[in-house]
C-alpha cells in the first residue's frame, strides 16, 4: 500500500466508531487530506493530542480508496493547545480553519495557503496582535491567494487611483464615483486604511486602529469573504470580539 | 435486500451511531435467533426508557424524575459543583469514587465550526445555580481536548466575578503508562500542573 509523508495542519475532526476519528488536514504538498486516525479517542493514545484542530504535524499516512489512514504524526508546533487557552483566539482560529477547509481542494498543492494559515495560527498562539485583527488579515489574504484579491486603494472597477469613498462587494472593493453602483457602502476613510493594512500585513497601522473602525472593517471582511465563498462561514457568527474591539 | 420487516429492522439498527450495514445485519440475525423472551425484554426496556427517562431539571443529567439521584441525595456536598460536557462524563467521574459533590451537565462543548456557541449549552443555567445555591467551588471537568479546553477558558472568564473558587481537572500521564511513550502535549501539561511535595 502506498504511503506518503507531508507537513499538515489539522483543520477539523469527526468522531468515527468507538475510538477513532476522521481528521481533515491541510497538507502542504497534497492539499486537503482526509484520513482515519485509529484509537485516538482513548486516553492512552499517543496520537490524540497531536491530531487536534490547529496542530502542525509531520504526518505519515497510507492511501486508501476514500479515506487515508494516519500511521504516524509527529508534533511540529502545538498551536491549537496554546490557542484553546484564550477563548477569543479559539473562536478566531475556528473561523480560519473553516475558511481554509472551504478554500482547499484534495490533491492540489497549497503552499501559499498553507504558509498563510500556519503564520496566522502562530500569531494567534503567540498573542502577537488582537485575535480579531489576525483573523481579518488572514481572511483577506486567503481570498486574495484564492484569486479574489480585493482592492482598497485604486478603483476595483476601472483602476483609477484612490482614495475612493465607496465600497462594493461584487466589484471587489473600493470603487470610484463613476463605477459606484446602487447598494455600494460608504465606509470611513480610516476603515479603508485599516483594510489595506490588513491585506498587506502592515501591523503598526492595524494595531493603532480605533475600535469603531475595526468593527466596520470586520463587517466588510466577513461580507467580502462570504460573497466569494458563495455561502456563510459558520464560525464567523461565533467569533468573540468582546475583549478586543 | 431482505424481505419486509427483516430489512426494516436492519435499516433501523443501521441508523444507530457506530453501527454500519454489516453490524446492523449481524445484530438483526442475532435477534431473530434469540429467545423470544429476551427480545421481548429488550423491546420493553426501549419503550420504558423513552417514556420515563428525561433530563434533571437542576443539573441536566439523565433522570427518572424531576431531579437525578445525585441532586436528590442529601449526602452529596452541595458546596462543590463539577461541570462536565455530557451525562456519560458524570458516570466516568462517579466510577472514580473520589468526587463527593454535585454536577452540572453543559450538553456539549463550544464548537464554532459546528455552529455550537455558549448559548447552545447550559451555561446560563450554571450561572443561575451559582447565584441561587450555596456553592463554594466549581470544578471544570470538560474533555482535555481543544474544544473542552476552549469551553473551560470561556467558563473561567464567565466565572471571574462570581466569587467562587474555580478549579480545572488536572491533565497528565495515564496511570500504568511509561514516561518514554508520553506525547509532548500531555507531558507538557503534566509538567505545567506538577505538584510540589516539599518546600525548601
Amino acid at each position: 500500500m502506498a504511503t506518503y509523508r507531508d507537513v499538515a495542519i489539522v483543520l477539523r475532526t469527526h468522531k468515527l466508531g468507538e475510538t477513532d476519528r476522521i481528521i481533515t488536514m491541510l497538507a502542504r504538498g497534497r492539499g486537503k487530506v482526509r484520513a482515519v486516525a485509529k484509537g485516538v479517542r482513548r486516553t492512552k493514545s499517543r496520537f490524540g493530542s497531536r491530531l487536534e484542530p490547529g496542530m502542525l504535524v509531520d504526518l505519515q499516512c497510507y492511501e486508501g480508496r476514500s479515506l487515508d489512514t494516519v500511521t504516524q504524526a509527529e508534533l511540529i508546533a502545538p498551536y491549537g493547545d496554546f490557542i484553546a487557552r484564550d477563548y477569543a483566539a479559539y473562536t478566531a482560529s475556528a473561523a480560519m480553519l473553516e475558511t481554509a477547509d472551504r478554500l482547499a481542494e484534495e490533491g492540489q498543492a497549497v503552499i501559499q495557503q498553507f504558509n498563510l494559515l500556519a503564520g496566522g495560527l502562530a500569531a494567534l498562539a503567540g498573542q502577537a496582535h488582537s485575535p480579531g485583527l489576525i483573523l481579518d488579515s488572514y481572511l483577506l489574504r486567503a481570498v486574495a491567494i484564492a484569486g479574489w484579491a480585493p482592492s482598497f486603494e485604486s478603483c476595483a472597477g476601472c483602476g483609477a487611483p484612490g482614495p475612493h469613498r465607496a465600497f462594493n462587494l461584487a466589484s471587489g472593493g473600493a470603487v470610484c464615483s463613476s463605477c459606484r453602483t446602487p447598494g455600494s457602502g460608504a465606509p470611513r476613510p480610516e476603515t479603508f486604511t485599516l483594510l489595506s493594512a490588513l491585506l498587506t500585513a502592515d501591523w503598526p497601522v492595524a494595531d493603532a486602529s480605533a475600535p469603531e473602525v475595526r468593527r466596520e472593517a470586520t463587517g466588510l471582511v466577513a461580507a467580502y469573504v462570504q460573497w466569494h465563498l458563495e455561502r456563510g462561514v459558520r464560525s464567523l457568527r461565533l467569533v468573540d470580539r468582546s475583549e478586543t474591539v | 435486500m431482505y424481505e419486509g420487516v427483516v430489512q426494516d429492522l436492519i435499516d433501523e439498527l443501521g441508523r444507530l451511531p457506530g453501527i454500519g450495514p454489516k453490524s446492523a445485519q449481524r445484530i438483526a440475525f442475532h435477534l431473530l435467533a434469540a429467545d423470544p423472551a429476551d427480545v421481548e425484554r429488550l423491546a420493553e426496556v426501549l419503550k420504558v426508557v423513552k417514556a420515563k427517562v428525561r433530563f434533571c431539571e437542576r443539573c441536566f443529567n439523565v433522570a427518572e424524575g424531576p431531579e437525578c439521584r445525585i441532586c436528590a441525595d442529601p449526602r452529596r456536598d452541595a458546596r462543590l459543583l463539577c461541570v462536565v460536557e455530557e451525562p456519560k462524563d458524570v458516570m466516568a467521574m462517579e466510577k472514580a469514587r473520589e468526587f463527593k459533590g454535585r454536577y452540572h451537565v453543559l450538553g456539549g462543548a463550544i464548537d464554532p465550526m459546528e455552529g455550537i456557541g455558549p448559548n447552545d449549552l447550559h451555561v446560563m443555567e450554571l450561572l443561575r445555580r451559582l447565584t441561587d445555591e450555596n456553592i463554594d467551588e466549581v470544578l471544570i471537568a470538560t474533555n482535555p481536548n481543544i474544544r473542552g479546553e476552549a469551553t473551560a477558558a470561556y467558563l473561567i472568564r464567565q466565572l471571574r466575578d462570581v466569587g467562587v473558587t474555580v478549579s480545572r481537572l488536572a491533565s497528565g500521564l495515564p496511570v500504568g503508562g511509561d514516561l518514554e511513550y508520553a506525547d509532548e502535549v500531555t507531558l507538557g501539561r503534566a509538567i505545567e500542573g506538577r505538584k510540589v511535595l516539599q518546600h525548601v
